[in-house]
């Protein structure tokens, strides 16, 4: 029965964040700060973390495609299919709702507590709408925007240590991320990507705006949002995968 | 002018409000005192539309707020000014921005007049050269008199405050009642002020409302209350030894 309670406060919620803002201007306004603060701020974690992974995964491949009928520019090709498929759209994704997750939920928490989202209610402004409507539509405007980035730096973290640790040359690296390229994958990452944006982005403004209670309660909502936001991911990424690609 | 008819309201099975009402004027301080639990934040988030009431009306100027869609709910909101306990600043915006922002939302006005008008209402609750400190930076005596000034900023009809005296030292608390007396007779406010503090009611309270387990114990002017014999305003208002003492001195 609470999931019933969660989803129908959170449908309302999401209704009265929708509705037409008070004054476009300023909404437009926090939008663009919202991008720098939820995604620009987020593109040095996205850049250290898809490097690292894109060396690992092509190490990783060289090791375990020993075999002679296995051609060697298949690193390439498994690299940057495990970037654009899954690693930039869905663990870039988890790592931002632990990031963007934690941050929107104890943001909204505190603004709670100390009466700050009251005193813009009782202004006559919506507050659901002023607070959260920027986030999620910056989310889903930058985190693809982010997200391209992840794929171009893991591919570049393959190529260089790639070549440097010697598990693949040059030319068959270049071959492999080339090989059969088929654009749809980006497009699959970047429709996944978007979910996965509003999703981090409305459950934790949920966990946020509805807390009640002092600092000890801004804590557990964090931690709610970003494990709750992180099991809707993966739900959603199954759903996706099947309605997308299979 | 506000009036509330019959107000009640309950969370779960427990009543908290039974039955209230009363008529709070506009260029008078209009005070709602009563014990810790009492109701009395209750009754002023009914009667600002945080909270629902289960029955009765709230009428500002005639206008039922509860009988009004978002927007009419709005457009009443927009004429009321709050003084929260915290101050409920804005921590990521600085002083002129939080007495700013209400302009920004509700006026057409430039910008240099937005930034004059937060200037005069800086000014006027005597507060100078803090324009650009955020309100982590600042005491709060001066959190409150920002939030009277963002309060004040679009000429508000009626202000609520919640406990303006809670967390400061007597001489700082004098100045902040000083300062709602003089903002309510200026501008013909109708000013609502949540308190347990006895020397704000004697200060400046031109209306007093005792709420007592709920209900409606008492009503009247600042000289009467000091004259009544009801037991449970007795209790209250002589709560501590001193006052004991005091009272039975005169």
């Amino acid at each position: 029965m609470r999931l019933f309670y969660h989803f129908g406060r959170y449908y309302l919620l999401l209704k009265r964040t929708f509705r037409k803002p008070e004054k476009v201007s300023i909404y437009r306004a926090r939008i663009f700060e919202e991008i720098d603060s939820l995604g620009i701020g987020s593109l040095g974690i996205v850049a250290i973390i898809s490097v690292a992974m894109g060396a690992v995964i092509t190490i990783q491949s060289a090791f375990n495609f020993e075999s002679p009928l296995i051609p060697p520019y298949a690193v390439g090709v498994a690299a940057r299919d495990s970037l654009i498929l899954e690693f930039s759209p869905t663990i870039v994704s988890l790592i931002l709702a632990g990031k963007v997750g934690s941050s929107i939920a104890s943001e909204l928490g505190t603004m709670r507590v100390s009466e700050q989202v009251d005193a813009l209610e009782i202004m006559g402004i919506n507050s659901a709408s002023f607070l959260i409507q920027p986030k999620v539509l910056a989310a889903m405007v930058f985190n693809p925007i982010l997200i391209i980035f992840s794929m171009f730096f893991g591919i570049i973290g393959g190529y260089v240590f790639g070549i440097l640790t010697g598990v693949v040359t040059d030319y068959e690296y270049v071959l492999g991320i080339t090989y059969e390229f088929r654009p749809y994958n980006v497009t699959y990452a970047l429709i996944k990507t978007v979910v996965f944006a509003f999703l981090i982005t409305s459950v934790s403004s949920y966990h946020g705006y509805y807390t009640q209670g002092g600092a000890l309660e801004v804590g557990r909502q964090s931690t709610k949002a970003v494990v709750y936001s992180s099991v809707l991911i993966l739900v959603f990424n199954f759903l996706l995968t099947q309605l997308l690609l299979v | 002018m506000i009036q509330l008819n019959h107000i009640s309201k309950s969370f779960g099975d427990k009543a908290v409000l039974n039955d209230i009402s009363s008529t709070f004027e506009n260029g008078k301080v209009n005070m709602i005192i009563g014990a810790s639990g009492s109701g009395k934040t209750t009754l002023l988030k009914c009667m600002v539309g945080l909270n629902t009431v289960d029955t009765g009306e709230v009428l500002f100027d005639g206008r039922n707020f509860f009988n009004l869609d978002f927007n009419g709910q709005k457009e009443i909101r927009k004429e009321i000014g709050m003084l929260f306990q915290g101050g409920a600043l804005f921590d990521s915006k600085t002083v002129e921005e939080n007495v700013v922002f209400p302009l920004s939302m509700f006026t057409d006005l430039s910008e240099q007049e937005k930034k004059d008008r937060a200037n005069f209402c800086l000014n006027r609750v005597n507060l100078e050269n803090v324009n650009h400190l955020y309100p982590s930076e600042i005491s709060g005596g001066m959190k409150k008199r920002v939030a009277i000034a963002r309060a004040i900023a679009v000429q508000p009809k009626y202000l609520f405050c919640d406990e303006p005296n809670s967390g400061l030292d007597p001489k700082t608390s004098i100045v902040i009642d000083n300062l709602i007396q003089e903002i309510t007779e200026e501008y013909n406010i109708t000013t609502v002020v949540i308190t347990h503090d006895m020397n704000s009611v004697i200060e400046i309270g031109d209306h007093i409302l005792f709420i007592y387990k709920g209900n409606k114990h008492w009503e009247g002017g600042k000289r009467e209350i000091l004259k009544t014999d009801n037991p449970e305003i007795i209790d209250f208002v002589y709560a501590t030894k001193f006052m004991k003492e005091l009272k039975s001195k005169f």
